[in-house]
């Protein structure tokens, strides 16, 4: 790639014994706004401070724009931190805490002025500029740590669950806020977070990473339509797991049989072999119910186990007459729709395409 | 306290207690200051409040030798105390923030090992190790002494402030550029600083009061405000020495609030910054 920001190769970083990444290579793009997402303790702040460099790699090289600085002390990279607890000098005013990178890259005073009342505009603290950190609420301390990151223009911005310390209706505000500043300044981003929802609503492309390792890589359409593995299914959105082994394979399509024997259309992941064992992951919104046998398609019997309302959707679980439990979201709003009561019988109908043929 | 369910003032001979050791530590103080305005020449016979002793002090037969020696004991408070405390900065800084290196814990146990020692096996030692190195004894042993033992009072405050500052602002100085020269100058020094002038102060205060070991290597001739007073008094107490140690008390008291009002402020900056 010509235009790859930070790249990766074979990046690992041992604590003594325990291995907190192992082998982690990819590439970040120019102007892109890429995602870590993983549970806690899967090793994302550990990589963004290895790019930061107050980490060493234990193997592995990490490039910018083609040079390795994996030897370069933290102030001589052109990345910054916005650090998830801000870490805003307690001594320092708003601006005095803007213009600190500046000040150590010897611009000149009305230099500094003039960027730091362009970064105090940006993120809309006028009437904050002079304040200290601590008399300033979460989120605008958030913000002031924003624009100090950003003052300097960095090459790469990184960001460790900055909105995580936010209450929620700010947090919805931030990411919005934060999509077009990243896209306004074309500045990269490397943003870490452990909530799906950030990820997905915020990222150009997303990492999702487990235990010390990158399990998917691709936009949040691929990583949430076309998981790669279980653990990638399982951990965006929400999804079936069905026990499965294949008995019949055509190019991508597999014919596979569950657990208690009926038989499932599904596309493959990757390379698959006849008699494998694995999981049909299947979305509940692809699931349908009713309660009339429907002529064609792929039908499993079951009856209804509990019905959730939660607002424009039900969430209708249903136990398989051979076999698990599977969750099926429906619409609450269609008119005329058959009302469903706990204990019913209902035929549950897929379409083979939305089936995955997973394995771990 | 309350939600043990235990108040100490339940305990019957608490206050009495109290009292009693209160006493025991202020009563002989509460009586020089009190007798610091005698107008009797007698130190034990009450007749009348004055100020003549402050003023025999200051401009009495003894006031040559008493200026003479607060002039010693402060610059080498001063000097002591600001060298011991950059050495006592540094070695914080490198134990608090330095990671595990080998012969830590050993390190730490002869840093503060002084403050254990008993003093006079200190001033002994230390009158025998300069007097076998052939080094004169006068103001600069005294001041090389002073700076030794400073050390580990300096030490204890400005760790135990290092160690209540988050290691994240450094980083978040070396990330905004500063290198490690800057990032102490303008981020860890500022936010440390109460830290360092409680140390300063302590250390202050104790070379100040110092007293056996300077008086074991202080040579001929020089003179502190400690061995100055305990010279006079060898030879009778006289008022104006009440006097004398009541100023010496005022000066003391009014530092270690300073310490305290000084370290206060940092602490409520530190703690309004969690949130
Ligand atoms: N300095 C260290 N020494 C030993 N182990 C460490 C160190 N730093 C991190 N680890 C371990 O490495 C693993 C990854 O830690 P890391 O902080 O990168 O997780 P994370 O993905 O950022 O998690 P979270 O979402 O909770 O912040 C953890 O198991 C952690 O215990
Ligand atoms: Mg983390």
């Amino acid at each position: 790639m010509a235009n790859t920001a930070v790249s990766l190769h074979s990046v690992s970083k041992h604590f003594g014994d325990f291995v907190a990444l192992q082998e982690v290579s990819f590439e970040i793009a120019d102007n892109e706004f890429f995602t870590l997402l993983g549970p806690s303790g899967c090793g994302k702040t550990t990589l963004l401070r290895m790019i930061a460099g107050f980490e060493s790699t234990t193997s592995g090289t990490i490039d910018l724009y083609g040079e390795e600085i994996g030897s370069l002390p933290p102030h001589k990279r052109p990345i910054n931190t916005v650090f998830q607890n801000y870490a805003l000098f307690p001594h320092m005013t708003a601006s005095e805490n803007i213009g600190f990178a500046l000040k150590m890259l010897g611009w000149s005073r009305s230099e500094i002025g003039a960027r730091v009342q362009e970064m105090i505009e940006m993120v809309q603290l006028e009437a904050f500029a002079e304040r200290a950190p601590s008399q300033l609420s979460g989120g605008q301390q958030q913000r002031v740590a924003l624009a100090r990151a950003m003052a300097p223009r960095p090459k790469v911005l990184l960001l460790d669950e900055p909105l995580s310390a936010l209450d929620l209706k700010l947090r919805q505000e931030m990411r919005s806020e934060l999509k077009t500043l990243q896209r306004e300044t074309g500045i990269t981003f490397t943003f870490v977070t452990h909530d799906q929802e950030e990820a997905l609503s915020m990222s150009d492309r997303i990492a999702v990473m487990s235990a010390g390792a990158v399990q998917q890589i691709g936009t949040p359409r691929e990583i949430y339509e076309s998981p790669s593995n279980r653990f990638v299914a399982d951990f965006i959105g929400e999804t079936n797991l069905l026990e499965a082994t294949v008995t019949a394979v055509d190019g991508q399509r597999l014919t596979c049989a569950l657990a208690g024997g009926s038989a499932l259309q599904a596309l493959a992941a990757g390379a698959v072999t006849q008699g494998q064992k694995g999981v049909i992951s299947i979305r509940p919104e692809h699931l349908r119910l009713s309660q009339d046998q429907p002529t064609d398609g792929l039908t499993l019997e079951g009856r209804v186990l509990d019905i959730v309302y939660i607002g424009t959707d039900s969430q209708v679980s249903v136990q398989l007459a051979q076999g698990p439990v599977v969750r099926v979201r429906q619409q609450n709003s269609k008119a005329g729709q058959e009302t469903l009561a706990v204990e019913t019988p209902v035929y549950v109908a897929l379409g083979g395409d939305e089936a995955r043929f997973l394995t771990d | 306290m309350s939600n043990t369910g235990f108040d100490l003032r339940k305990y019957q001979g608490f206050f009495a207690m109290t009292c009693l050791c209160l006493f025991i530590l202020y009563a002989p103080l509460i009586i020089v200051m009190i007798y610091s305005f005698n107008d009797n020449a007698s130190i034990t016979r009450w007749s009348g409040v004055s100020l003549r002793w402050y003023f025999d002090v200051f401009n009495g037969p003894e006031s040559e030798k008493f200026k003479r020696a607060a002039f010693n004991s402060l610059t080498i408070a001063v000097m002591a105390a600001s060298v011991a405390t950059v050495i006592a900065t540094s070695a914080a800084i490198g134990m608090v923030r330095g990671g595990n290196f080998r012969g830590k814990a050993l390190s730490f146990g002869l840093l503060s090992l002084p403050i254990m020692v008993p003093e006079i096996v200190t001033a002994v030692a230390t009158l025998i190790f300069f007097s076998t190195i052939g080094f004169k004894l006068g103001t600069l042993s005294i001041l090389i002494a002073h700076t030794i033992f400073c050390i580990p009072f300096a030490y204890l405050p400005i760790s135990a402030r290092l160690q209540g500052i988050e290691a994240s602002f450094e980083e978040a100085a070396q990330d905004l550029y500063a290198n490690r020269w800057q990032t102490f100058r303008h981020v860890l020094m500022p936010i440390m600083g109460p830290g360092i002038v409680s140390g300063f102060l302590l250390a202050f205060i104790i070379s100040l009061d110092d007293f056996i070991i300077t008086n074991f290597i202080k040579g001929a001739g020089v003179e502190t405000l400690p061995t100055a007073i305990f010279g006079s008094v060898k030879q009778g107490i006289k008022p104006n020495i009440m006097a004398l140690s009541t100023l010496m008390l005022l000066f003391s008291i009014s530092l270690v609030t300073l310490s305290y009002f000084v370290g206060m402020r940092g602490e409520n900056r530190n703690s309004s910054q969690k949130t």
